[in-house]
């Protein structure tokens, strides 16, 4: 790479995060996600010291601010430890299912003919059989631990995301410039992932995102089960053993609620930033924006541009 | 009536997809049932017995493709193999007992977070940046965030533990005996009313925000300034002119929706010991019941399946541009 393509990089980064910036969704997704990340990265060095097991089922104390579980371990700990294994499954399960599903999807929708045909009708059976039953019983089936998870996850998991790139696909078939190539003789690949593609970035930023929001629901919802390897602490065994211990009828709620929470923050993080980075990239909703920042600046009073009644 | 029966034959496709599936998983993964089973008598099975095990749960010593009809056609029987974990009951009596609860619990979260998703979506959409607009959105999506189990979890604590106002756990009191009368279905509801309620604010928001997005878009268009200019009062022209049109990308998100909330009420029912397939499942996973799991799998797809079905068949209702034959 020369170094005028590495400082044109480092520009659009540096734009990108002044975008992030001044958008207070995508700032406050962008924030909490950070904030996980952090704690999943270097959070068990901290509590490490923490983990031994200790009286079972103490309220929150000084000595363990979230109280211990069933088990004698510090909730704390048990939580900051499952940040890691929870996150990663989430993000590998997320790009893993995207990959596939702009593979099979691109396909189909530049293809279209038979093969179009063919992979459309194994991903529209794929989306409509229900993903959970069938996530056990392939589970069920495997040694279980993070891997088999992850397995189960990525093959329930891919067809939403082929559909969507097929429908992406099809409509960038139609533009000019693809006919342009395929005019000029390119080939397939070359249109593919010269033309196509990078056409595609944003959309599948925005499917990378809300993947990893199923996975790291559905691998909490798995391990809950019992379906993933219970000596391995992550956020679902966490839910796994507090209601094994009967967490709920001896009322330590201490035991779950900072799980549950931490799921919800990750989650609710992902979807503001979606949301946030649909508003950074939409033309329709910046020029929107850009068009009010202008009118109030003038001092015209101006609501939304949409045409709603009163 | 094309498009209808074309879904059916695409359900019936997906159907037999999910069958084969179930069929072929057994034979490419490691270990079978009847060898687990054997594990759990840790030894008390004579290998004649193990034989006999494996017969019955359909792995002989027969060409695969042999043994795939002779599955089929146990399956078309309604012959689900013998359960496990509830041996020797067939994993098909286990099954129908709770399959009932299953679809009362799915069934109704289903329908009450799409019919008060949607009106709230149609609400918040009539009514532009009023609080309604502003503050539930952003709330639902947070809501939204927890697992639905972790939601049940949570309300089974504060309203079922602390405060007392709803049972801990199972379908009906002990002491009742099932039956129609009013005590009965009076207490069937009571015991319903969490499960039902934590799916339900888990997955409004989702309808609300479908509806009120593409309310906003339908709210903009020429027809329905003309059912204004010409001055037809305003419930009318929300609900027959705009909401019927804006109903249409909801309905078909409703389909897909449907196994995906099953999925996580089964997890609710767990939260609940609720006798649903759930539960079934739970015990299936623990005590490595296969033939119960696949028998739940199948038997929950063939639910979703149907209940797309009729799905399609209320967009034909809904959508005009389906009915027109030769198309």
């Amino acid at each position: 790479m020369s170094a005028n393509a590495a400082s044109a990089r480092a520009t659009g980064i540096a734009a990108w995060w002044e975008a992030i910036r001044r958008d207070r969704k995508a700032s406050l997704g962008v924030a909490l996600i950070g904030l996980f990340v952090l704690v999943g990265l270097i959070g068990p060095w901290f509590v490490a010291a923490d983990a031994q097991v200790t009286l079972p089922l103490q309220p929150p104390s000084f000595a363990h601010w979230f109280g211990t579980t069933g088990q004698g371990q510090d909730v704390l700990a048990q939580t900051v430890m499952g940040t890691r294994v929870s996150l990663l499954i989430g993000f590998a399960v997320g790009g893993a299912v995207v990959l596939i599903g702009a593979l099979m999807g691109v396909a189909a929708g530049y293809y279209g003919g038979r093969v179009d045909a063919v992979l459309s009708l194994v991903f529209n059976v794929f989306l409509v059989l229900p993903g959970l039953p069938l996530a056990i019983v392939i589970a069920a089936y495997l040694p279980s631990g993070p891997g088999t998870v992850a397995l189960v996850l990525i093959v329930t998991g891919w067809a939403w995301n082929a559909r969507v790139m097929r429908a992406q696909t099809l409509m960038l078939r139609q533009r000019d410039f693809v006919a342009a190539a395929v005019v000029s003789g390119e080939s397939s690949l070359r249109i593919i992932v010269h033309e196509i593609l990078p056409n595609m970035t944003s959309l599948l930023v925005a499917q990378v995102i809300g993947s990893a929001v199923y996975a790291i629901g559905a691998q909490v919802g798995l391990e809950f089960l019992g379906l993933g390897d219970v000596s391995i602490v992550t956020w679902g065994t966490n839910l796994y053993w507090a209601t094994n211990d009967s967490a709920l009828l001896t009322g330590a709620w201490w035991t779950f609620v900072p799980t549950g929470l931490c799921v919800a923050l990750v989650g609710f993080g992902l979807v503001m930033l979606n949301s946030g980075f649909d508003e950074i990239t939409n033309p329709r909703l910046q020029l929107e924006r850009a068009w009010r920042a202008w009118l109030l600046g003038r001092g015209v009073p101006v609501t939304r541009s949409t045409p709603v009644a009163p | 009536m094309r498009y209808a029966l074309r879904r059916l034959g695409f359900y019936l496709l997906a159907a037999w997809a999910a069958l084969t599936l179930n069929f072929f998983l057994p034979r490419l993964m490691p270990g079978d049932p009847a060898t687990a089973l054997f594990a759990r008598f840790k030894g008390r099975l004579s290998p004649e017995a193990v034989k006999g095990l494996r017969e019955a749960f359909g792995l002989t010593d027969a060409p695969v493709i042999a043994q795939y009809f002779t599955y089929l056609a146990h399956v078309l029987r309604g012959d689900f193999g013998t359960s496990v974990a509830y041996f020797p009951s067939p994993v098909s009596r286990v099954i129908g007992g709770a399959m009932g609860w299953t679809l009362f619990i799915a069934g109704s979260a289903v329908i009450v977070s799409f019919a008060l998703g949607t009106l709230l979506g149609v609400a918040s959409a009539w009514w532009r940046n009023s609080w309604l607009d502003t503050v539930l959105p952003p709330l639902f999506a947070f809501i939204g965030s927890f697992p639905y189990f972790w939601l049940a979890m949570a309300a089974l604590y504060l309203l079922g533990f602390q405060k007392g106002w709803f049972p801990l756990g199972h379908a009906y009191g002990d002491d009742l005996t099932p039956g129609w009368n009013a005590t009965f279905i009076a207490d069937v509801f009571r015991h319903a009313a969490l499960p039902v309620g934590t799916v339900v604010l888990a997955t409004m928001g989702g309808w609300m925000l479908s509806m009120r997005n593409s309310m906003i878009s339908v709210l903009g268009s020429d027809y329905v300034a003309l059912a204004r200019a010409k001055g037809l009062p305003p419930a009318r022209v929300v609900l027959r002119y705009a909401a019927r049109n804006a109903l249409l990308p909801s309905v078909t998100g409703f389909g897909m929706a449907i196994g995906f909330v099953l999925g996580g009420s089964l997890l609710t029912e767990i939260v609940f010991s609720y006798p649903g397939q759930g539960y079934l499942l739970v015990q299936a996973v623990r005590n490595q019941d296969y033939p119960l799991m696949q028998g739940i799998f199948l038997v929950i797809t063939l639910a979703v399946l149907g209940a797309n079905w009729l799905v399609d068949l209320v967009y034909v209702w809904l959508d005009p541009r389906t009915r027109e034959d030769g198309q």
